[in-house]
């Protein structure tokens, strides 16, 4: 039986829900306005909201200021790169542990798990140390490698439970239909685990995307993504809010567009495991 | 042609043995239900045949030659499981002809088996359908549409209908049965329900803690159980076993006698106790009776027969219908 919920408390948790929403969506809003004002409108006291000279100027600025397309580029290769290289480790390793479990799976789980739980900084030095003298400061591929790194517990855990969800009496009726192993992997595995994949493939692009403590640190012109672009903005001399926030706005264009197209697979892993 | 032969099979998991030593013949085209409690290694052994757990020790042939040590898919058996286990992502057309499709058939003759199992099986509007879209009796009649298009050596089920609801499960049993006559394919059913073993065997194997206790027709085993274990398992409701001095006068350690072989009568009988419950079934009434030194005996009389709670009652065997048991449960 449904429950009854008086038209009181449904439009009490329709204004707080509306709230909530406004209140984690502002900060965007706000840079998405900002990058549309005159500099010295963007830090106006008290703040103006729309009643302000709309200009494109800031996105012109930063357009002839800095090369936003290398930044770009730097930042799809990252983020596809390391997605992808994650893949490749993570695949088999999930495969492993959810179809020929040992008694240790749940262990190793956790110790990956458990790398994530240190704090960046605390081996900022030994690896900024390692990248310098193996020449990898400021490319792509020490770029791809520290965030295929960072990401691949994540990659492995979400994986993990995407594969344990397929049911093994599947496998089972495949193999008594006559299938081969190969027949197995083609027509079976492969389209129940494409889903997963897919989402996990996607929320990780996001996630090295965004990705700011390591890029910014390793990289400075070569290799830098978006992340840096951004940084370049902020400085100690000047007041630059509104060119700031144009460049944000270039900078998270890309991926807000992306996860829009793909939102139903993203939402799938962002709650994976929650619903069978 | 679907015999299979076990001999001398043994399985265990690490330590712990599952079944100790089975050795079995299932002729060509009988339907053999191995049936006992959960955990009596049924599943087990009906997957050893199956290929999908290897045999730790013994021999098993199918059609005369050893397939030990050969993969599921060279089996040439069919498997339907109790989850159906169809594969959601195909349609209905696309699970059945799968088995054909990893044969490499022709498209002609994959259209045409997998149109005439969707005729035997009232399945063909649903083709087009995802497993998602099918009602439960629907899904399980799909799994066994896959496993009937290639013409196994024998079906193997896998508790085929325990997730079904009672009225459903009453008509896929006969809709098994039917196949099974129209087919006369070797059929190996594992079952926890009894009335399912009775009802659809030529013969039914009777397993506890990994051994056969025995193996016949369904009409054998009710009539001349081996032991007090089939005696108790076969039949419902089970059989009153009652010990002692009743159990002494036809010289043996244990007697038992079946609820539908006890006769009631309000004077004094064999034995004689208290009703405790009647339960009215319409065709038949079940009385459970307390008897003193006997504990609560079971029987079956006419749907009109009228005793209360709390009436006395005499129970007496009918003549002839009294099994007798030693001391080790061996029909004596």
């Amino acid at each position: 039986m449904a429950r009854a919920i008086s038209t009181r408390r449904k439009i009490g948790f329709t204004i707080l829900a509306w709230g909530i929403g406004l209140v984690i969506f502002f900060p965007i809003l706000w840079t998405f306005l900002t990058s549309f004002k005159p500099e010295g409108q963007a830090i106006a006291i008290p703040p103006r909201f729309f009643d302000f000279d709309w200009t494109l100027a800031n996105y012109e600025t930063v357009q002839s200021r800095s090369n936003y397309f290398r930044h770009f580029s730097n930042s799809v290769i990252s983020a596809v790169g390391s997605t992808l290289l994650g893949l490749l480790i993570a695949i088999p390793a999930a495969w492993a542990m959810a179809f020929s479990p040992t008694k240790r799976t749940k262990d190793v789980l956790m110790w990956m798990l458990s790398t994530k739980m240190l704090p960046a900084v605390g081996v900022l030095v030994p690896i900024y140390l390692i990248f310098r003298d193996l020449r990898l400061l400021d490319t792509h591929l020490g770029i791809i490698v520290v965030l295929t790194m960072i990401n691949l517990p994540i990659i492995i855990w979400m994986l993990f439970t995407y594969f344990k969800e397929i049911p093994v009496d599947i496998l089972e009726a495949a193999r008594m239909d006559g299938a081969s192993l190969r027949q197995e992997v083609v027509h079976v595995l492969t389209p129940m685990a494409v889903p997963g994949i897919a989402s996990t493939l996607l929320l990780n692009i996001i996630l090295a995307w965004n990705e700011a403590f390591w890029t910014l640190n390793l990289t400075t012109t070569n290799a830098a993504p978006l992340t840096a672009f951004i940084a370049s903005y902020s400085s100690p001399e000047g007041l630059f809010w509104a060119k700031l926030s144009a460049a944000s706005m270039m900078a998270i264009a890309p991926i807000l567009i992306m996860g829009w197209f793909s939102q139903k697979q993203l939402v799938r892993g962002l709650t994976f495991g929650a619903v069978k | 042609m679907g015999s299979i032969t076990l001999k001398n099979v043994k399985k265990s998991f690490g330590g712990v043995t599952v079944i100790p030593d089975i050795s079995l013949d299932i002729e060509d085209g009988q339907f053999v239900v191995f049936v006992g409690p959960s955990g009596c290694g049924k599943s087990t052994l009906l997957r050893l045949i199956a290929g999908l757990e290897d045999v730790s020790d013994g021999m098993i042939a199918i059609d005369g030659e050893d397939m030990t040590k050969t993969a599921p898919a060279q089996r040439k058996l069919s498997m339907v499981f109790q989850s159906y286990a169809l594969y959601p992502h195909m349609s209905v057309r696309g699970n059945i002809a799968f088995p054909l499709k990893m044969e490499k058939a022709p498209k002609e003759k994959i259209d045409a088996a997998v149109n005439n199992a969707a005729s035997i099986l009232n399945l063909t509007d649903y083709l087009d359908r995802k497993p998602r879209q099918l009602s439960g009796g629907q899904r399980q009649r799909v799994a066994i549409g896959r496993a009937i298009v290639r013409q196994p050596k024998a079906f193997l089920f896998d508790e085929p209908l325990s997730n079904l609801d009672a009225a459903l499960r009453v008509a896929m049993r006969l809709e098994i049965s039917e196949l099974h006559n129209k087919l006369k394919t070797t059929m190996v059913y594992v079952t926890h329900d009894q009335v399912e073993a009775m009802t659809m065997a030529d013969k039914i194997v009777v397993l506890n803690a990994g051994r056969i206790e025995q193996y016949g027709s369904p009409l054998e085993l009710y009539q001349r159980p081996a032991n007090k274990f089939v005696a108790g398992f076969i039949g419902s409701p089970k059989m009153n076993f009652v010990e002692g001095a009743e159990a002494q006068k036809h010289g043996a350690h244990s007697i038992g006698v079946r609820p539908e072989h006890l006769t009631v009568s309000r004077g004094p009988g064999t034995w004689s106790g208290v009703v405790k419950v009647s339960e009215h079934l319409g065709s038949d009434t079940f009385l459970h009776v307390d008897v003193e030194g006997a504990g609560t005996m079971t029987t079956r009389t006419s749907g009109d027969v009228a005793f209360k709670h709390g009436e006395t009652v005499g129970l007496t065997p009918v003549e002839g219908r009294v099994y007798r048991f030693d001391a080790q449960g061996m029909a004596v």
